[in-house]
């Protein structure tokens, strides 16, 4: 993991934080309750290192990670009028504009960025969940388009990184109004024959994951992602009955055929750098790309460090054996030869 | 249904309706004379009520369950009506019905929501409650009408997309973001009207237009007056102010220009004019059509694409 310590978290450091991370403050998992060190969390890009549980990342946090060398430029998000309606429920919607930008210091809860993935031109639009829960009103649909028009221009992948509860409700119909608007957006960019790749972190919900979410080219999703329309206690009190836990997970949506790969957090740039190779760099020939889980060359060396960890590895061999014990029972029970020894070698 | 604000006009037209039984019999003057005062008071009474009803009172008229429906309007306006069936992967959904047919003449697909008009058939429509197959039928037809080259017509009512289990596991927002992309895509003019309820993502899925308009006691909105005062109130109870601040009618939409026009109901609303709110509704529609008619296929895309760009923009 030397990447992480030496390369990756002193990024991190330097933009989410002047003051150090002292080692003795700690806070529970909250999925395994397991006691979580401020350093090593920081250290594990914030995944639980008892449950893999991922925790939530601010967009400082994140952005480093999905880039090239941890390095992107900063887009400016348009300027949009920020309350039309002059909505107030039991607060101003005004006011809640003024403290969610005092406390993230950011305009909107949306960050656009630029830079490479893979050596590939990216543009990366991700939302900010502490910023009104990542909420979408014009502001944020206003930043994807512009995302969307800045990824044609500069020949770029868009990706994009929905945290969001959904729609802004005290922006009313001009919320709901962003789902087309969005699509729009990311239209442009398929027909630029661009690729258009969403990643699903928690959570994905409402209007926002009924609307540029769900189409992209290619949708990866982090592990334990919370994913879907409806809220999970709106669905329990309609059908009266109790979901399965893992109901709306990343994981269920892969299953249901809604996300084509799962992938980890230390995992994601080097999967967002091979696909991008695929589509963007056609003709690279057979000796720029590895053999599996290769990344890019122009990824500073740090390609070779991001295979997955031994342990998942052990995991999968052991989940796969399981499977072939499984389906040779299937085949005895049914009176069919089971072929004991393998029949075909696994190209490497 | 009786609703609570309508109430004085409902007694008022109790009595009356007990002084035609009276008068039936043998007509004395004095009271033709009577019936006469109170209907011109009940008339007014209508008409004071409707001229300003409260955007809560409209929620209110835009459910109410006389108000024509789906399947009214097809039956009035539609010819040659033939509805077309399943999402061709998974099942029928008949909270989200259409078809082919006949508006004036001329060949459309024609869709909506249809809440159901009894209990039998409102459990059998899920109270207009859509799901995915629902707004996969809809991308299905678009695409038949951009094949043919027909227009669509799409009629809004509903409190909103399903939000059950099945319809979870099957895709709800893959299934609602991919209409609204669908809408985008289809080159053929595309007419809706919001009949009642525009319930969000639910409604939007099949409102993504060349022309939105929406009757004038209709509703239109990103959440429900209730669930809206839920979070943001932390009660329900806040509904009546919800309803208000989240500018949910036909005119507040109108001015916001969101969108293109309101179409007028008689006075005392559409569940008491069945009929010539259909006739409106449909003049409107032609009107629409007519204007969009002949069309270039690319140039109409791209201008229904400016029409959504520009609504952020309008402030
Ligand atoms: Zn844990």
């Amino acid at each position: 993991m030397n990447w992480l310590t030496n390369f990756i978290r002193p990024k991190i450091r330097s933009l989410v934080e002047p003051k150090e991370v002292p080692d003795n403050l700690w806070q529970k998992c909250p999925k395994c309750d397991g006691m979580l060190f401020s350093r090593d969390l920081a250290e594990n890009l914030n995944v639980c290192n008892h449950c893999n549980h991922h925790l939530r990342l601010t967009v400082k946090e994140r952005l480093p990670i999905m880039f090239d060398g941890g390095k992107y430029t900063r887009l400016e998000l348009p300027d949009v009028a920020s309350d039309p309606l002059k909505f107030k429920d039991r607060k101003k919607y005004a006011d809640r504009i003024r403290e969610a930008r005092n406390e993230t210091g950011l305009k909107d809860a949306l960050t656009v960025a630029k830079g490479t993935i893979g050596g590939q031109n990216a543009i990366v639009a991700a939302f900010n969940f502490s910023y009104m829960g990542g909420s979408m009103g014009s502001g944020v649909g206003e930043g994807i388009i512009m995302a969307a028009e800045e990824a044609v221009r500069t020949k770029s992948a868009l990706i994009i990184i929905p945290a969001s509860g959904g729609a802004r409700m005290q922006e009313g119909m001009l919320s709901l109004i962003q789902m087309p608007r969005t699509i729009i957006a990311v239209e442009m960019v398929k027909e630029a024959r661009l690729p258009y790749i969403v990643i699903l972190v928690d959570p994905t919900t409402g209007g926002v994951s009924a609307s540029f979410a769900m189409v992209g080219d290619i949708h990866i999703a982090e592990p334990g992602a919370t994913i879907g329309f409806a809220g999970r206690r709106v669905i329990e009190e309609t059908v009266r009955e109790k979901l399965p836990d893992d109901f709306q997970t990343a994981e269920y949506l892969r299953e249901k055929g809604m996300v084509d790969l799962v992938v980890a957090r230390k995992d994601q740039h080097e999967t967002l750098a091979r696909i991008l190779n695929i589509l963007m760099n056609k003709n690279a020939g057979s000796g720029n790309g590895k053999k599996s889980g290769g990344g890019n060359p122009r990824a500073n060396g740090r390609a070779n460090s991001m295979v997955s960890a031994p342990a998942a590895k052990g995991a999968k061999a052991a989940s796969a054996q399981r499977q072939v014990r499984a389906a040779r029972a299937t085949l005895k029970k049914l009176g069919l030869p089971a072929g004991k020894k393998k029949a075909t070698k696994r190209r490497a | 249904m009786n609703l609570e604000f309508e109430k004085p006009i409902l007694e008022l037209e109790g009595k009356i309706a007990e002084l035609r039984n009276m008068s039936s019999g043998g007509g004395a003057v004095n009271i033709a004379e009577e019936i006469g005062r109170m209907t011109n008071k009940a008339d007014k009474l209508l008409q004071q009520t409707y001229s300003k009803l409260t955007p809560a009172q409209k929620v209110q008229v835009a459910r109410h369950p006389e108000r024509p429906h789906f399947l009214d309007y097809v039956k009035e306006i539609i010819t040659d009506f033939t509805p077309l069936a399943g999402d061709r992967n998974f099942s029928e959904d008949y909270a989200l019905l259409g078809g082919l047919g006949r508006f004036k003449g001329r060949s459309v697909v024609v869709m909506g929501h249809e809440k159901g008009f009894d209990t039998e058939t409102r459990l059998k429509h899920n109270f207009g409650m859509t799901r995915p197959e629902g707004y996969r039928k809809a991308q299905r037809l678009m695409n038949m009408a951009s094949q043919f080259q027909i227009p669509v017509i799409t009629l809004v009512d509903t409190a909103g997309a399903y939000p059950g289990k099945g319809a979870e596991e099957r895709g709800q927002s893959e299934a609602i973001a991919k209409s609204i992309e669908t809408c985008l895509r289809t080159d053929v003019p595309i007419v809706s009207v919001i009949i009642g309820e525009g319930g969000s993502g639910g409604a939007i899925a099949i409102a993504v237009a060349d022309r939105v308009y929406m009757l004038e006691h209709s509703i239109y909105s990103v959440i429900s007056p209730e669930g809206c005062a839920s979070i943001l109130w932390r009660s329900a109870a806040h509904a009546e102010e919800a309803a208000t601040a989240l500018k949910i009618t036909a005119q507040d939409l109108y001015q916001l220009k969101l969108v293109d026009g309101i179409i007028g109901e008689p006075i005392g609303g559409a569940h008491r004019h069945k009929k010539e709110t259909i006739t409106n509704v449909s003049n409107q529609i032609e009107k629409a059509l007519n204007d969009l008619t002949p069309w270039d296929p690319s140039t109409l895309l791209q201008s229904r694409r400016k029409k959504f760009l520009a609504y952020s923009r309008n402030f």
